[in-house]
């Protein structure tokens, strides 16, 4: 099959994909929805900046220091651009997606915080959904285990999809905050952001998105989506580990209290109290990860040039191609849509009799196939189903159908080890 | 094909037909261990006789052929022995486990037990060939308290 998209060029970016692995194996990486690899312009981005650029940022009064500062916030100016924020100072650098949702999560029933859209105890709800990544899930049991409010969530649907038959119920004038995944790291799933959104404006509440999962595969537009917050990781960006992003409205963020306290967040310090600088450096305490930032704007400007529409185009023909090659393979039942109406490049699956980890085991030591295997940091979402695990391939701009074909090739072979 | 090496066919065998599970009665300690990390789990239960002898153990789980199999061999190795016989193989399990694929076991101590050799050159599996074991010991040393 041919996607019309030249991915073959585009692997030439990643040097890590010409490689072999031990034993003269190819590598097949299918194991993007944890981690992506990255491309030469990005490692170029950070060695630059590392070798000939490199100092502290705003505290730093001299040329290393200048040109530290402009790269770090001129990092800053694209992503602001790549996911159409209003304002560059809607940007917070954090450093993963966990971060980014724990600070929002922080903001609500502090003490510090006397903006009523915050306020929260008991009697006040918190709606996630069923489908979260642990990352999602646990920084508001925290809230709700502070504060006393009730945490509730959608429940999911045979076929993966956000059930939202009790959304009027669920969502209500007692709801602070509703905060789902865009796109589910399991099912593929993205979610009707729109729908949860109107309810969620009728009863007054905020809406914040795990966008890890969408920000990689889509053109993602926070102003269009029109929710309040949006977390991404860095790392799934084609950019390095250690960095992550919040995007929240501006008056939002002036009205939430700091986070961490350190370096570089204040405005004055007195013995017994401080005043904070705005947003987006109040919540940027201490020392930032500067080369990391520097390396997700060159991530976001090399993805910007090939376009998300044309990755997004690209990806959902692989998943087109793998849903059809792996019904295929016997025993092997697919966890989440099988349509690809509103659905990513992930595709989960279990098969019959058959541990995901011997799976796992099989693909990579024998075929270089690397997969995810286990329950994906998404436990509640598997307890639902009722499987304590999964394999789970996952799909990118890199990707190209003979890695689906060496997927399949190596299911069969499991099948038989295992038969 | 590295990987066949791990999967050797006396564990395919156990993992396809396990040996002594389901949980019985009676016994006198019952312990439950996870892996965290993968998700395997085991319910042991352990019944000794007198003069040291095991009498029964029993056991229940889910996980991957590695961690089902290696409750399947420890429970045909724990039939007609003592604690003290049986916890001997479990050190020399223990120890051939964290070795890296450095040592190949000692097969008279092992028997079965040997087949998981292979096992130790991947890090992230030994605790899923451990974990009926360290279950065993657990509940062991509760059953004599």
């Amino acid at each position: 099959m041919t996607t019309g998209f030249d991915a073959e060029r585009i692997r030439k970016d990643f040097p890590v994909l010409s490689r072999e692995l031990p034993g003269g194996r190819p590598l097949v990486y299918l194991d993007s929805a944890n981690s992506a690899q990255k491309p030469t312009r990005v490692v170029e981005a950070m060695r630059e900046h590392m070798a000939m650029h490199y100092s502290n940022v705003g505290r730093a009064m001299h040329a290393l220091g200048a040109e530290s500062t402009e790269a770090y916030e001129a990092a800053r100016d694209k992503i602001a651009a790549f996911v159409g924020a209003p304002s560059r100072e809607e940007i917070v650098f954090t450093k993963n997606a966990s971060e980014a949702l724990n600070l929002v999560a922080y903001s609500f029933g502090n003490r510090t915080n006397d903006d009523p859209r915050f306020r929260m105890g008991p009697g006040d709800e918190i709606v996630i959904s069923e489908m979260e990544h642990h990352s999602n899930i646990v920084p508001w049991q925290m809230l709700a285990q502070r504060t006393g409010a009730t945490l509730r969530w959608f429940g999911v649907t045979d076929e993966g999809r956000l059930d939202l038959g009790n959304l009027e119920e669920l969502v209500n004038e007692r709801t602070k905050i509703v905060s789902i995944v865009h796109q589910s790291n399991v099912l593929g799933t993205v979610n009707p952001v729109e729908r949860v959104l109107a309810r969620v404006r009728q009863v007054g509440a905020l809406m914040m998105l795990d966008a890890s999962q969408s920000v990689p595969h889509q053109a993602v537009d926070v102003a269009a989506l029109g929710v309040d917050f949006l977390a991404f990781t860095g790392h799934k960006v084609v950019g390095p580990s250690g960095v992550g992003v919040l995007w929240g409205r501006g008056e939002l963020l002036d009205a939430m209290p700091p986070f961490l306290g350190g370096g570089e967040m204040i405005e004055a310090v007195w013995m017994d109290r401080s005043t904070y600088a705005p947003a987006p450096h109040k919540f940027e305490a201490g020392t930032p990860p500067i080369v990391e930032a520097v390396g997700l704007g060159a991530a976001v400007d090399y993805l910007s040039e090939i376009g998300l529409d044309a990755v997004a185009r690209h990806e959902r023909e692989l998943t087109a191609y793998a849903l059809e090659a792996l019904a295929e393979v016997p025993g092997l039942k697919v966890v989440g849509p099988r349509d690809l109406d509103m659905r990513g490049g992930t595709v989960s699956f279990t098969l019959e009799g058959i541990h995901p980890h011997d799976v796992g085991q099989i693909l990579d030591d024998d075929f270089g196939v690397a997969v995810r295997v286990g329950h994906h940091c998404a436990r509640p979402l598997h307890l639902r189903f009722g499987i304590p695990a999964t394999t789970r391939a996952s799909f990118y701009l890199y990707t190209v159908p003979a890695e689906i074909d060496a997927l399949v090739r190596g299911l069969h072979h499991v099948r038989k080890v295992f038969a | 094909m590295i990987a066949e090496s791990m999967y050797q066919e006396l564990i395919l065998e156990h993992y396809k037909h396990p040996q002594g599970r389901g949980l019985r009665d009676p016994y006198d300690a019952e312990v439950h261990h996870v892996n965290p990390t993968c998700g395997d789990e085991i319910t042991m239960r352990v019944k000794l006789g007198d003069g040291g002898k095991v009498e029964d153990v029993s056991y229940d789980g889910q996980g991957c052929s590695i961690s089902q199999a290696a409750a399947s061999v420890l429970y045909e190795l724990t039939e007609g022995s003592t604690v003290d016989e049986t916890l001997a193989v479990v050190e020399e399990f223990t120890r051939l486990m964290q070795s890296r694929g450095q040592i190949e076991g000692d097969e008279e101590v092992l028997g079965d037990a040997v087949a998981f050799a292979g096992v130790s050159k991947y890090p992230a599996r030994v605790k899923c060939a451990l974990l009926a074991w360290m279950a065993y010991k657990d509940a062991v040393m509760r059953s004599s308290k």
